[in-house]
């Protein structure tokens, strides 16, 4: 996507790109994993509160958001009511996006979100039988505590919705963002994921690191599944 | 004197301090381990990090948004003139860290953990924890606080005396490697170890190791300092960076703290103090004026005291 304004190369292997929102198939499609991306447009929150509102309790999107924004962050802001009615937003972190895989089918099919930001990724399986067919990716923030950065990127609280039921945390905020991030592409198109990839790279040398270490006393809890296992 | 007022005001002012401002010696520790990182993902992890710490301070914004469990150390000295008792100490607390959770902002973090309820300002049932302790021959007060994230990157094991060492790396590797994947304990960290005590002596050990020691600061033990500086290398070792990807930035620092135990057993914990390591403490004298600073000074010699009588 080198015609895209602002796209640079960091270095030898890492590439920013700047994508404006709503994000386009082709814009979506030539992301790979271990880019950098920064977003401008519009970015709405939503987790377990708002999934379970909308998904299993019957609620309704807020109307027009679906055209507004393609982009679900996996957040819950430092944000204040302010005397005006307005939000002061200070940091903004991600939340390990994973708790959230059985609700994913679904909500893309219901929003056409394309891209879903989070702390630590999903599964591959999630990428490659949920994500990769919907034409959806998968961003992480990094660090992953870079709350200072993103909230500089927050240009203003477009809409909050269910303050009152779900509280600060959990409620869906719709952000107007400006070069937002950074963030990485775990997930492509094409299913693949950075995580498992660099995963498998450090479990080449998981074994060797004990080599030489003597055997436990006793076995421990959470070693085995099998709850009929003795701990001796 | 040192009223409760007195602790409120400090009490407020280290929690913007810890939510905003990255402690010096933890800065100094990741940037040594900056240097040695030779991977490209890993190392812009760590500079986009620095970038954070940066803007944070620059912009008066918390560098993290998740507030984790905002919770303080009190340390009281033997003549310290207190007015207002031990529970307006608490309250006051309380008062302060609901002022800051609005006025920062700070996220609200504190629900009710069956109900899922909440007060928006991090105060509740048994919250913010406040742990006490002691000093003698000073008259003066410190105040801690720490805002540590909750979820990933703390363990516990019994061990027994016949798994010595050997199982006490064991149990490190298994952590380190377990929530380092994907970056889920937010390393590079502070690694905290508590052995020996009881089951919750242990914990809080391994916790207050994390989180109430500076970077660099080894246990005056030699032998327990020799193993912090082994467990340090084996956990950077693995071969893992920040958020899981290959690398050798996991453990900035590691502090073990110990207590005595059972005869017959050898409980470990193990937690990390993540990229976004907030501390901050406040000294109140007895003329009424407040220092602050970040480095706790929690485990004095008194602490550590190995027998009944102690010279201070």
């Amino acid at each position: 996507m080198d015609e895209l304004k602002g796209d640079r190369q960091v270095s030898e292997e890492l590439k920013e790109v700047n994508l404006q929102l709503p994000a386009i198939p082709e814009a979506i499609a030539a992301l790979k994993p271990g880019n950098i991306v920064f977003l401008s447009g519009f970015v709405y929150t939503a987790r377990e509160g708002v999934y379970d509102r909308i998904l299993n309790d019957g609620g309704e999107l807020p109307a027009g958001l679906t055209e507004l924004s393609n982009v679900n962050f996996h957040c819950s802001p430092a944000a204040s009511p302010q005397e005006d009615g307005s939000y002061a937003v200070g940091g903004v972190t991600a939340t390990a996006s994973f708790r959230f895989s059985k609700y994913m089918a679904q909500w893309l099919d219901l929003t056409q979100t394309k891209i879903v930001i989070g702390k630590g990724g999903m599964s591959k399986l999630d990428y490659e039988t949920v994500f990769a067919p919907r034409g959806a990716i998968y961003l992480t923030t990094v660090g992953y505590g870079t709350g200072a950065l993103l909230g500089r990127g927050v240009k203003g609280v477009k809409d909050v919705h269910w303050i009152d039921e779900l509280g600060i945390a959990q409620a869906m905020w719709l952000f107007e963002v400006d070069k937002f991030g950074p963030f990485i592409v775990d997930s492509d198109l094409d299913g693949n994921s950075l995580f498992a990839q660099q995963g498998d790279l450090v479990n080449q040398n998981v074994e060797a690191l004990y080599d030489g270490l003597k055997k436990p006393t006793l076995h421990r809890y959470g070693e085995t599944d099998d709850r009929k296992d003795e701990l001796m | 004197m040192i009223s409760t007022e007195l602790i409120e005001t400090a009490g407020y002012e280290i929690m913007k301090k810890a939510a905003i401002d990255i402690p010096e010696d933890y800065l100094d520790g990741i940037k040594a381990t900056q240097k040695q990182e030779q991977n490209t993902l890993s190392g812009y992890v760590i500079k986009t990090m620095i970038d954070n710490y940066e803007a944070a301070t620059e912009d008066r914004r918390p560098m993290c948004a998740d507030t984790g469990l905002p919770r303080y150390y009190v340390k009281i000295g033997d003549n310290a003139p207190l007015r207002g008792g031990f529970t307006g100490i608490e309250r006051a607390l309380r008062s302060a860290t609901a002022r800051a959770t609005a006025d920062v902002p700070l996220r609200p973090n504190r629900v009710h953990p069956l109900w899922r309820t909440e007060h928006n300002n991090n105060v509740g049932i048994n919250a913010p924890e406040i742990e006490w302790s002691f000093e003698p021959d000073v008259d003066w007060v410190d105040v801690t606080t720490v805002h540590k994230g909750g979820l990933f990157g703390t363990d516990y094991r019994m061990l027994f005396p016949g798994d010595g060492i050997d199982g006490i790396k064991r149990f490190f590797l298994d952590t380190m490697i377990s929530f380092g994947k994907r970056g889920l304990c937010c390393q590079p960290a502070i690694v905290g170890i508590g052995i020996g005590g009881s089951k919750d002596t242990c914990m809080q050990l391994g916790k207050q190791a994390a989180c109430l020691r500076s970077v660099g600061e080894p246990n005056p033990d030699l032998k327990i300092a020799e193993l912090e500086q082994e467990l340090m290398e084996m956990g950077n070792n693995i071969g893992m960076g920040p958020m899981g990807f290959v690398g050798s930035s996991m453990v900035v620092d590691c502090h073990i703290e110990v207590g005595y135990t059972h005869t017959g057993g050898m409980p470990v914990s193990v937690h990390t103090f993540c990229l976004s390591s907030r501390r901050a403490t406040a000294r109140l004298h007895a003329d009424g004026s407040i220092e602050y600073r970040t480095d706790p000074k929690w485990f004095t010699p008194y602490m550590r005291r190995e027998t009944v009588e102690w010279t201070s």
